[in-house]
């Protein structure tokens, strides 16, 4: 425990910017992964037909090793941040599309007829129906992609791109369990901490009717 | 005025929905569409709000063909009640209930006074439910805010989709008087289908007989009961009814003391309590009153008018 505290308190400079840098990485790759699987998710429950083939698709994605995702990505982008946030973006796709997928098309069929039959446009049925009913499901899937994204960016150490994956590497090679120590729990305590925010959020966002009576 | 002019509905998979219907519903009355399920008659209705597209034909509204308008524009004008109730349930009942004028743009002080009326006409008290939200209220309640959101944009045309079938029999028969009472007062032309013969028999003005995307018969309640066309409307309808109706024709108005009404009539002819049914009802349709006091003697028993004789004819109620 004291080995682990000094080596903590001597290298914090080197943890503290791994810590900005695997947030940087994490948050980008996110925001990019939800800005794209998001509205694809609604595309395809829009036009079923390509919910198989595209789901599909991300799914093979996620049954590649991610160590192996980033082997292969290299010889195609080179190394560096970007590499490392096109491979967490693949990451965070499937459960965001998925869920998005799932939320819209599990709502009841009879609640959008009515909303069809009272003269609701398109537009209007998604963002004051489809959208709201399927929220819960989509924050469950942006936290799942979360604590999987914070995860994954430990291994962007090996493409350069930075990341508490740098200190835990250093530790592995130096024989230093500390080190390792230093570098695994906060990325730990980040996954925790992202997933609390987001459950709060999931919380805020959940329409009240909703909560009650299930 | 809806006019439905060579309908006809074939599915992609090749069954013929509907075969060439023609048939007009004119204004401000109740029609109900019944038939065994396949029939046609939901397919039916839903091609006056253009939820469904005829194959051939067209449909008219006030003389207007459908096909010819914006489908949204054309389905805020008619209302529109579904079997599974289908509120929104992230929405408070204030919001479900201003859905339509809010679709529409009305203002705030219209559309609020036009909810409250209409909760109040569905016996439901503003004050204490606009800011519930649907999973607190039960089914019957929950029907009856379907039925305020349906009637809340001020549509002349209402459709109505096997709208109390999935309710317990006790807030069934409470929503069919109260929707039979709302029609009369609000002067609505209403479609509805059902396959329950006992609702249709109890509400509606005309009632459509439909089988195989066909029409059987078309008629008042009376009508077919008394004229049933073939053997399955005949079967349809129930000969036990045929029967029963036949039955307490031939039974003597004081029969029927449970259904009589105590309140003060505006227009009626006082009858003996020993006329049959049958002479009391045709007394009402060839006087052009509404109701008859019903004396024995000189005591007054109270006043029937034709629908409560009907209803006494038609429907299971138990009259003793």
């Amino acid at each position: 425990m004291q080995t682990f505290l000094d080596t903590f308190l001597s290298r914090s400079d080197l943890i503290q910017e791994a810590f900005l840098q695997h947030i940087y990485l994490s948050f980008i790759a996110l925001a990019i992964g939800i800005g794209i699987a998001l509205p694809l998710g609604i595309f395809v429950a829009r036009y079923r037909k390509f919910a198989e083939p595209i789901i599909g698709v991300t799914a093979v994605f996620q049954t590649i090793p991610s160590l192996a995702l980033f082997g292969f990505l290299v010889p195609l982008i080179g190394i560096g941040t970007m590499t490392a946030l096109i491979a967490l973006i693949i990451y965070a796709l499937l459960p965001i599309l998925r869920n998005t997928y799932t939320g819209i098309t599990t709502i009841d069929d009879s609640i959008i007829e009515a909303g069809r039959g009272m003269g609701m446009t398109t537009g209007q049925l998604l963002r004051q129906i489809e959208f709201p009913l399927a929220l819960p499901f989509i924050m469950a899937g942006i936290r799942t992609a979360t604590v999987l994204t914070v995860g994954i960016a430990t291994l962007a150490t090996f493409v350069g791109a930075g990341g508490l994956g740098d200190v835990i590497y250093r530790g592995l090679q130096s024989y230093n369990n500390a080190l390792v120590l230093a570098g695994a729990l906060p990325v730990a305590i980040l996954a925790i901490l992202f997933d609390l925010v987001l459950k709060w959020i999931e919380k805020k966002a959940t329409p009240k009717g909703l909560k009650t009576g299930r | 005025m809806i006019q439905f002019d060579k309908v006809t509905k074939v599915f992609k998979d090749g069954t013929e929905a509907l075969k060439d219907i023609s048939l007009t519903i004119p204004a401000e009355s109740l029609v109900v569409l019944i038939g065994p399920s396949g029939c046609g008659k939901t397919t039916l209705m839903k091609m006056i709000n253009r939820l469904e597209v005829p194959t051939s034909g067209e449909v008219y509204v006030d003389g207007k063909a459908v096909s010819s308008v914006d489908a949204v524009e054309l389905r805020k004008t008619i209302g529109y009640v579904i079997q599974r109730i289908g509120l929104f349930p992230h929405m408070s009942i204030e919001r479900n209930a201003s859905l339509v004028p809010n679709l529409k743009g009305w203002t705030k002080a219209k559309t609020t006074e036009r909810v409250y009326e209409l909760m109040q006409m569905v016996g439901l008290d503003p004050q204490e439910y606009l800011s519930k939200y649907p999973l607190e209220l039960s089914g019957g309640q929950q029907q009856r805010i379907g039925v305020v959101r349906a009637l809340a944009g001020n549509p002349a045309i209402v459709l109505m989709d096997e709208p109390f079938s999935a309710l317990d029999p006790i807030s069934r028969e409470q929503l069919q008087m109260e929707m039979k009472n709302i029609q009369k007062k609000l002067k609505k032309t209403i479609v509805f289908v059902t396959h329950d013969m006992d609702e249709a028999l109890k509400i509606a003005d005309t009632i459509v007989i439909m089988r195989n995307g066909q029409i059987e018969q078309i008629g008042t309640p009376t009508e077919l009961i008394e004229s049933p066309i073939n053997q399955f409307v005949q079967d349809f309808i129930g000969i036990e009814r045929i029967n029963r109706k036949r039955s307490v024709g031939k039974r003597e108005l004081q029969d029927l003391i449970p259904s009589f009404k105590r309140s003060e009539q505006s227009s009626y002819l006082t009858v003996e309590a020993n006329i049959l049914v049958e002479e009391a009802i045709n007394l009402l349709e060839n006087e052009g009153i509404e109701s008859l006091l019903v004396k024995k003697g000189i005591e007054e028993l109270g006043f029937v008018n034709q629908s409560t004789l009907l209803r006494a004819m038609l429907t299971k109620e138990e009259v003793s």
